[in-house]
């Protein structure tokens, strides 16, 4: 199977280019690049969670930024509250500790991720965009609209969180953790992708009929996933808000949601890997324009553009070579 | 009381009535031709942009509308025909994100063009009152007018669409574009003009707003994601759906802003309930849709295409 192989090398190969950068960063003390490496990781893993469910699973969501937002107010609320003593609705005390916050991050991203995947999942193709467009944009409002976690000016975090035994504000150590997170989460999700699960979701997507003429009903393999894809996001939005020390509306926007489906497409859909590829080249795309020219999403734009014109298969298809089935 | 419900009711038609401007476009684009077009919003912008220009070079308003749809129309146009007929038999996904990166260009554009400064438009002189409605209320005629346009387009849009020879090429375009072509008529040219109808109904909407809100980057994107839920909610590819989606959205609401928060302070203190009653309003015509689509996945009235 050398094809397979191929991909194994290359997902290995940008890994190992993401930690290198990081490594090197360290070494020569440039803090700013080390967070930028923690940046990419980050936006890699809410992008690996929308793949699930994009890629793997063939449901366009266009709302993901709701997760990602959730997950960063599980962070900035947590925060916010270990410094007045506050509760959260008067029962859930604040915390400094990452270990719960990525814990409640991860659970209420899937518990909201339930309802909307119940709805949502009963309509397809566009309606399937726009409906998960629209929940998106209830939480956004919601947030915005709701000021004791901040409304439209977000929830500043003034202390980092912290793990036990390590130093989890120093950059390398988050960088380290935020790595770790990454490479755990698509090694499951390789995993779960090459069980039963794995097939029949892929049978799902490509034809529903016949999976269901196999004895297995379409709905909750497909719920499933969807709910899988939002907490894997979510976590990441608990990353992303502790590394800049903030959590607002932007996350929640649908100019997120289309940044996260645009990392998937530019990777390469339905590629384990290809959200790294997607986010790195994302991410150093506004590092360097941004560098040159304030204008740097027009630039953005037309790369966009030319990339789902021309470039179909995205980074992946071009490193590794065509997908294989099988 | 009968004053301020009435007035509500009409500053909720009124916003229906834009709404239903950018949602012909987009419904009449996603059921002829099958593309979901985010970049709509930005030729709304363009329409307020050039609208507001032209406006304050002149030093009239009618003038500046009129390039203000003439410029949507035409960029429209180019877009069509540079990158979005590329685009007619690819699937969604790839639609969402190459009209996405249009968003992208366009936004910059202006703002490269035009400044980050928003521009502000003048109401013209001759709908700049208020007329007095039953029950003692003023009301801008301004707004009366831009109710009036809307509920004409929506007319003169049924009659080019039910009694036209474009009008029946359109309909046949959305039951079998294989056969119209095979009839001899030119669907590149019609696609075009079609996508040029649709950024011109945008261009207006963004004009005529423009005499009421500041026209800046970005401004398209809320109106958008709103005539989204308008034609989920009507059903995508249906004109009627749209008009019947817009008043619905642009009442509820307008209504649910006034109403929500006086609601919940039946058991909630007053600051309390103005707050969440807030919150909930803003939420409401996501709810609404939602809950349609639960009942409805296909909308109000699908189209048989």
């Amino acid at each position: 199977m050398p094809d397979v192989s191929r991909e194994v090398v290359a997902s290995l190969a940008l890994l190992a280019a993401l930690a290198a950068a990081a490594l090197t960063a360290a070494a020569l003390g440039e803090v700013y690049y080390i967070n930028l490496a923690s940046r990419i990781a980050i936006v890699a893993l809410a992008s690996v969670g929308l793949n699930l469910a994009l890629g793997f699973g063939g449901m366009i969501s266009f709302g993901h930024a709701a997760f990602f937002g959730l997950g960063g107010y599980v962070a900035g609320i947590a925060a916010t509250h270990a410094i007045d003593g506050g509760a959260f609705a008067g029962v859930i005390p604040g915390t400094t500790w990452a270990i719960p916050i990525w814990g409640v991050a991860i659970l209420l991203s899937a518990a909201v991720a339930v309802p909307i995947g119940l709805i949502s999942l009963r309509t397809e193709g566009v309606y399937f965009i726009m409906i998960t467009l629209a929940f998106a944009q209830m939480i956004y409002y919601f947030a915005i609209s709701f000021p004791a976690y901040g409304g439209e000016d977000g929830l500043p975090i003034y202390v980092r969180s912290q793990l036990p035994l390590v130093r989890y504000g120093d950059p390398l150590v988050f960088f380290t953790v935020v790595f770790a997170w990454l490479v755990l989460v698509l090694l499951l999700m390789r995993m779960v992708l090459r069980a039963r699960f794995g097939a029949a979701l892929t049978m799902a997507r490509l034809n529903p009929l016949r999976l269901a003429t196999a004895g297995v009903a379409p709905f909750p393999v497909k719920l499933t996933a969807y709910v899988l894809s939002a907490a894997i996001t979510g976590l990441a939005g608990a990353l992303f808000a502790d590394l800049n020390g903030f959590a607002g509306p932007s996350m929640l926007s649908w100019h997120r949601s289309g940044e996260i489906m645009v990392i998937v497409i530019l990777g390469g859909v339905g590629r384990l890997a290809g959200p790294v590829a997607g986010a790195a080249a994302l991410v150093l795309l506004e590092v360097a324009i941004g560098g040159y020219t304030q204008y740097w999403q027009f630039v953005l734009g037309v790369v966009l553009l030319l990339v789902v014109l021309f470039a179909r298969g995205g980074l992946m298809g071009w490193l590794a070579g065509p997908p294989r089935h099988g | 009381m009968t004053a301020l419900v009435i007035e509500q009711v009409l500053n909720g038609l009124q916003f229906g009535v834009m709404l239903f401007l950018m949602a012909a476009g987009l419904t009449l684009v996603f059921g002829v031709m099958g593309l979901i077009n985010l970049a709509h919003g930005s030729l709304y912008m363009t329409g307020g942009f050039v609208c507001a220009w032209t406006a304050a070079q002149t030093g009239n308003f009618w003038v500046g509308l009129g390039a203000g749809v003439l410029a949507a129309a035409a960029a429209g146009a180019a877009i069509e025909v540079t990158v979005i007929r590329r685009l007619y038999a690819r699937d969604h996904l790839d639609q969402v994100l190459a009209t996405f990166a249009l968003i992208l260009i366009f936004s910059e554009g202006a703002r490269l063009i035009f400044g980050a400064s928003p521009l502000w438009l003048n109401v013209p002189q001759a709908l700049d009152g208020t007329i007095t409605l039953p029950g003692g209320a003023a009301y801008p005629l301004y707004r009366l007018a831009i109710i009036g346009v809307g509920l004409g387009v929506a007319a003169g849009l049924y009659l080019l669409i039910q009694r036209t020879r474009l009008g029946m090429q359109i309909r046949a375009g959305e039951a079998d574009r294989e056969m119209i072509g095979a009839l001899g008529v030119d669907i590149a040219t019609l696609y075009t003009l079609v996508f040029a109808l649709g950024a011109g109904l945008a261009g207006l909407a963004g004009a005529m707003i423009g005499a009421l809100q500041s026209v800046q980057v970005g401004m398209g994107e809320p109106v958008l994601i709103l005539a989204f839920v308008v034609i989920v909610i009507g059903g995508i590819g249906s004109i009627r759906g749209a008009l019947f989606g817009s008043v619905l959205v642009g009442l509820v609401d307008t209504l649910g802003r006034v109403t929500l928060p006086a609601g919940f302070g039946l058991f909630l203190p007053p600051s309390q309930a103005a707050t969440v009653g807030g919150a909930v309003a803003s939420m409401l015509i996501y709810v609404l849709m939602a809950c349609i689509l639960a009942v409805r996945p296909r909308g109000l009235f699908p189209a048989y295409a």
